[in-house]
């Protein structure tokens, strides 16, 4: 217990950060995965086979590698100057982006395809038939999987601690240069992480219930 | 389905796809010519960038690191799998005092950061506990008790999609429980959900380079290593480049052979009795799991 209430200051900043990071990474992914999302389904070929391409590749490689790739070898090319917490919101965005994307195409899929149909008949175009009719119902069937996803993304911002971003996995380092039992506070970030999972799934619970489509 | 989203094309609709297909192109030939540009300006093709993948030391000493993340790979995968078996089995048994204690385990290495994981057994262990931990172990470990539990659902899921009469048939015929699940329910749950575990196991072999973070030697430490070799012009763009085509390939064919393995599944009537729309469910709940890096997916 001591360990924790020695340390309050520690662990607010740390869990600050950590919820700083989980927010704008999660706001930037669900955007960019249903941006992608309707890339892969479009008319368009190019665009199709970038879709594909970028959510095949990127779901493939290790989120640490991103996290390694943006935050040592991007400096290099020199573009823009961006901070380390920028740039760790960038690859927890660039990697979960792939993520949602296939999730919300999943539920592309369940949308019967009576709906795409009336639509069309009624002389929609694909954006209009994507946007206003087919994409509302799908992201209501995909509301479990796409918290998970959520819930994923928040346990891996942790590991935006190994590349000079201060949150929630970065805590045991100010532990030990302070001189406190690491094992402890260890125990009570993975419990910290517990609870925090805890909102998200009543969230889910919530959308689930009254989102939930009679068919 | 994509193709219910549009009409089939008339002249017009032609012209406007061709149009965004154009602008779609350039844009992205843009972002690509751009970066490359920025590679060029800031000399990352200058050849002696690249010179160090000629040494056959640096070769070697990637050679290693490629077999150390293999090598946790294959051991963390085989110690995942008997677990998930073990904690499966486990949730699954008619004693409250087993169950209870199996669920609670699993839930608990389910929500747990598996980072966080790997540097309780790493950092915390060693050091409060006077355990001493290998680099190896603690990543081998760390993968064992986030993937197993993981996996315990997938296979957990597989049994409960069988359908009831299955099991009904096999008591019938004076089975015990043990009998029952081994002979029975646990064959036909892992043919059902084998396409599964073989995602699964991509999201161990993304996760060997949390490693990094707790310096075991696989690739992205010697990538860190050689980036930082003045001598060699610290090429630590490029041997990121090379260390992600090697991943990719690796996950690309594991991927391949889960995606192979799916479409036999579906084919073959002779995975049988399960309930299709039961199995689809529990790997779709599985498929969140991957996002995890620590995991994934």
């Amino acid at each position: 217990m001591n360990v924790l209430l020695d340390n309050l200051d520690l662990y607010g900043a740390a869990f600050l950060g950590t919820i700083e990071l989980f927010l704008i990474a999660a706001v930037g992914s669900l955007i960019g995965g249903t941006v992608l999302a309707g890339m892969r389904v479009s008319p368009v070929p190019v665009l199709r086979t970038f879709g594909a391409g970028y959510v095949n590749i990127v779901r493939n490689t290790p989120l640490t590698l991103i996290f390694f790739f943006f935050a040592f070898a991007y400096p290099r090319l020199d573009i823009v100057d961006l901070s380390f917490f920028a740039r760790a919101c960038v690859a927890l965005i660039v990697y979960t982006s792939a993520f949602n994307c296939e999730v919300i195409r999943s539920g592309i899929n369940t949308v019967p395809v009576g709906q795409a149909e009336a639509s069309r008949a009624l002389g929609f175009g694909f954006t209009r038939t994507l946007t206003s009719v087919v994409l509302p119902q799908a992201v209501r069937s995909v509301v479990p999987p796409l918290t998970n996803m959520q819930i994923a993304l928040l346990k891996n911002t942790t590991i935006a601690a190994g590349f000079s971003v201060f949150e929630a996995g970065g805590i045991y380092q100010n532990l030990s240069e302070r001189g406190y039992d690491v094992l402890v506070g260890l125990l009570w970030v993975a419990l910290f992480f517990l609870i925090l999972v805890v909102p998200l799934t009543l969230l889910q619970r919530r959308l689930e219930k009254r989102w939930s489509v009679a068919r | 389905m994509s193709a219910v989203l549009y009409d089939v094309p008339g002249p017009k609709a032609r012209l406007r796809n061709r149009t965004f297909g154009g602008l779609g192109t350039l844009v992205l030939l843009a972002v690509v010519g751009f970066v490359l540009y920025r590679f060029a300006a800031t000399g990352q093709f200058d050849a002696a960038k690249w010179e160090f993948l000629e040494f056959k030391a640096i070769q070697l000493l990637l050679l290693d690191a490629l077999l150390n993340t293999l090598r946790a790979f294959v051991v963390a995968a085989v110690l995942a799998l008997l677990f998930g078996a073990v904690f499966a089995a486990g949730r699954l048994s008619d004693h409250t005092w087993v169950s209870r204690p199996a669920t609670a385990v699993v839930e608990f290495f389910r929500a747990v950061p598996l980072l966080v994981l790997i540097f309780i057994l790493y950092f915390g262990v060693s050091k409060s506990l006077g355990i001493e931990i290998s680099t190896f172990w603690a990543v081998v470990l760390g993968l064992m008790l986030y993937n197993g539990s993981v996996l315990a659902e997938v296979f957990r899921a597989g049994v409960n999609a069988l359908p009831r009469g299955q099991s009904e048939a096999a008591y019938g015929l004076g089975m015990r429980k043990t009998q029952v699940m081994t002979s029975v329910l646990l064959p036909q749950a892992l043919r059902a959900m084998l396409p599964t575990i073989v995602s699964q196991l991509v999201v161990v072999l993304k996760d060997t380079a949390l490693g990094y973070l707790i310096l075991y030697p696989e690739l992205l430490y010697q990538a860190r290593f050689l980036g930082g070799q003045g001598n060699l012009q610290s090429p630590i763009l490029q041997v990121a480049l090379v260390i992600a085509v090697i991943y990719i390939a690796m996950c690309l064919l594991l991927s391949a052979l889960a995606n192979f393995l799916e479409r036999r599944s579906r084919r073959s009537s002779r995975t049988g009795p399960t309930d299709p729309t039961a199995v689809a469910g529990a790997r779709n709940e599985a498929r969140a799991s991957r996002a995890t890096a620590g995991g994934v997916a």
